[in-house]
């Protein structure tokens, strides 16, 4: 090689230098040496992030991406390297988070032929990326980057999967780094929609006399709250998100219900169940949401704006659809709508508020709502909350009220336990100066708990609190309500000491939280700390359960906000 | 087409559908489109591959089973991926469908004349012989194919291949 001669290694930096790349997650390995070398060689800024398994890798470059906005980049190499980003690249495609993954790969002339750390990972991969490639041409790596960040981050973002063999990227590139991008088939639908849809869309909002807006992630991603809380107020309609929607209208505000779907709350779902017009943007009606399909806002004007053509009646069939970029439906919508009458609707609704509150009962052991609730009152409401998966993940979303987008953190669609840490460590990295607060159980923590060494290296001020019930929660509470009690595969005997744990890892402080009357003070403490990670072990009750609930595939009507003295039949309709 | 048998059509009445779909000439976009039909329980019917355009695209006939509904949900995620420029449904609309079959027929001299006929009737030819065999070459609609693989399975059918469809939108509409 000529000293003016990149290799593709050094072609593919430049060209994630000019993306405006931060950070790289990754985990070295054979096949990906020419990259990690190229890393040193290019005297490149961006910062390599050196986890402890792929799975964290793409976790934290997903948390990124949910934090900030920005695609996250993920780099590991071949084989086994490359099938451990799987679960986080599927967590990424379910809740359309922009991701570039980029693996290793045998050389060119071994493909197919079982080579040493050989996976087919184009292949492996395929049902769950946006769009994949697998480069057989050094010259190919400048168009490849700039497509894949441009398919992984416009239109419905998604995750994006580059396959480069070993020697791709160790021959030499001659090509131009700024390439165009070669993309006849992709129409992401930024701006292109049908304008005489949204007037119908307009002049169905002016003949409802009970309309609510449901507002998904989509509205965070087209970063569309503000049009969605002029809308909102203009017609004086309430706002309900999905899981993933926190943020997208302030849950602080008076016509805030808050979220909505199997454990939302009571107020929302009641909503949803009497309302005459339901105004969905950017949400996909995911079963959470829907319950029982058929039975959805089936008296309902039904309205869908959303970005991706494909979910248009692919879960509900609706009266009025619009595909387009929600900011820019919503701005064409304002146009057209004038203020609405909705006192009555609002007064009942305040009456659903009254009568079914959120709430705990705070005798008994200590409970995750507790420890939740006095995070969200200690942090003012400011903290980026980054969940795991369970019990604790629906009561945070309950009891951390989310006023700003970004700002709270979840697998929804895949339900991925183990995210909570790994998304935190990214989301921290992405906003150095925000507290990060990932609230963990005892199951998911477990299953990338390595990645506090990571935390640990880089002084990451996480708050990990690790909500432990000793229990798969959420399962054994199924068990109980559906499965007369019959515990199995739910009890985690065998947990380490976690505040051990942590103080294993240089730097780490951990606490200790058992009475509900140290909340406060334990809190303090954690908060206190700046220069690096900290684990809170809260030793909850046991077998609290999650309320309100719609059992799986039942309608919203069928709701219940206690437990039931009957034994319930056990749900069919969804998992 | 490595899809599962069973045809997902969730109590809708299942009708067949000719769907064009025009793809960027890469690797694994046929490894793509099957996925789609595949994870929601679709079966292909019969699938036509070939070149198209200046050779950087492909053009794909695809014949699957299943209801409006269904398919139009097919559609939206073909025409979702980004290889796929365009993909239209041209099932009971104006369009010239067609198939191909090649028939080797075990029919020796004292039975040829018979199956000649049935040949010639057909508007087939003959495109191979010898003493104990015949091939058959016919071109037309799928039902017109039907029928006349059923008269020449009179005589001893040793090989039958056809193609599958292939479509075209009549006079200015576009496949």
């Amino acid at each position: 090689m000529t000293t003016d001669a990149m290799d593709g290694g050094q072609a593919l930096i430049r060209c994630l230098e000019n993306e405006g790349v931060e950070f790289i997650f990754g985990y070295s390995g054979g096949a990906a040496i020419p990259v990690f070398d190229a890393l040193v060689t290019t005297r490149t800024k961006i910062r390599m992030v050196l986890v402890r398994h792929e799975q964290g890798a793409v976790h934290m470059a997903d948390g990124y991406a949910r934090a900030t906005g920005k695609p996250g980049v993920v780099l590991v190499t071949s084989g086994p390297g490359a099938t451990n980003t799987l679960t986080g690249i599927l967590t990424a495609h379910m809740d359309s988070v922009p991701l570039v993954a980029i693996t290793g790969q045998q050389i060119r002339p071994m493909l197919g032929k079982d080579a040493f750390q050989e996976a087919d990972i184009f292949g492996i991969t395929m049902p769950v990326v946006k769009h994949s490639y697998l480069v057989k041409d050094t010259n190919d790596i400048p168009r490849v980057v700039r497509e894949a960040f441009l398919i992984a981050s416009t239109g419905r973002p998604g995750p994006v999967l580059v396959d480069l063999p070993k020697d791709v990227t160790s021959g030499p590139c001659t090509t131009d780094l700024h390439a165009e991008p070669d993309l006849p088939g992709y129409h992401p639908n930024a701006d292109a929609f049908d304008r005489g849809e949204v007037v119908r869309i307009a002049e169905a909002l002016a003949r409802a006399r009970r309309p609510v807006i449901l507002a998904g992630h989509g509205v965070l991603i087209a970063r569309a709250e503000r049009e969605l809380q002029l809308l909102a107020e203009r017609i004086q309609a309430p706002v309900t998100t999905t899981l993933l929607g926190k943020g997208a209208f302030p849950e602080t505000h008076p016509l805030s219900l808050g979220w909505m779907g199997m454990h939302g709350t009571a107020y929302a779902n009641k909503a949803v169940s009497e309302c005459d017009l339901i105004l969905a943007v950017g949400s996909r009606f995911d079963d959470r949401i829907v319950g029982q399909q058929d039975r959805f806002c089936r008296d309902a004007v039904r309205i869908h704006i959303d970005v991706d053509s494909a979910e248009m009646g692919k879960m509900i069939p609706c009266h009025h659809t619009c595909v387009g970029d929600a900011r820019a439906v919503l701005q064409e919508l304002l146009l057209h709508v004038d203020a609405l009458d909705t006192a009555e609707w609002l007064a009942r609704i305040a009456e659903f508020r009254r009568r079914y509150p959120l709430r705990f009962r705070r005798k008994g052991g200590l409970k995750m709502q507790h420890v939740i609730q006095e995070f969200y009152r200690m942090t003012e409401g400011r903290a980026i909350v980054v969940t795991d998966v369970g019990q604790h993940q629906m009561w945070a979303a309950q009891f951390y009220l989310t006023d700003h987008p970004n700002r709270f953190l979840s697998s929804g669609g895949a339900g991925t336990m183990g995210f909570g840490l790994p998304a935190a460590i990214g989301a921290q990295f992405g906003n150095p100066e925000a507290t990060v607060v990932a609230f963990v159980g005892d199951g998911g923590f477990q299953m990338t708990s390595y990645e506090l060494a990571t935390a640990a290296l880089h002084r990451l001020p996480i708050k990990v609190v690790v909500l432990n019930n000793h229990y798969l929660g959420m399962v054994r509470q199924w068990q109980e309500l559906f499965y007369d009690d019959r515990r199995s595969g739910v009890d985690l005997e065998g947990n380490p000491d976690f505040v051990k744990l942590a103080e294993s890892y240089p730097g780490v402080r951990g606490f200790n939280l058992r009475r509900g009357a140290d909340v406060r003070k334990v809190i303090r403490r954690a908060l206190d700390v700046t220069d690096g990670p900290c684990l809170i072990n809260a030793e909850v009750e046991k077998t609290d359960n999650v309320f309100p609930m719609i059992p799986a595939g039942k309608p919203l009507e069928d709701m219940i906000v206690e437990r039931p003295r009957h034994r319930m039949e056990k749900p069919t309709g969804s998992t | 087409m490595n899809a599962p048998a069973t045809n997902a059509t969730n109590g809708m009445p299942a009708e067949s559908h000719n769907l064009s779909v025009y793809v960027a000439n890469k690797p694994g976009v046929l490894a793509r489109i099957a996925q789609v039909f595949a994870r929601r329980g679709y079966n292909i019917d019969s699938l036509v591959v070939s070149p198209a355009g200046d050779g950087h695209y492909s053009r794909m006939t695809i014949t699957a089973q299943g209801s409006r509904e269904g398919l139009d949900q097919v559609m939206r995620q073909l025409a979702k991926l980004i290889d796929v420029m365009r993909c239209v449904d041209h099932t009971g609309e104006d369009a010239v469908v067609r198939e191909m079959a090649l028939v080797k027929v075990g029919a020796g001299i004292e039975d040829r004349t018979a199956a000649l006929q049935v040949v010639d009737h057909f508007g087939a030819k003959t495109v191979d012989l010898t003493d104990r065999s015949m091939t058959v070459l016919a071109t037309g609609e799928s039902g017109k194919l039907d029928a006349l693989v059923g008269l020449l399975s009179r005589h001893r059918i040793i090989e039958l291949v056809r193609t599958g469809k292939v479509v075209m939108a009549r006079g200015e509409q576009v496949t």
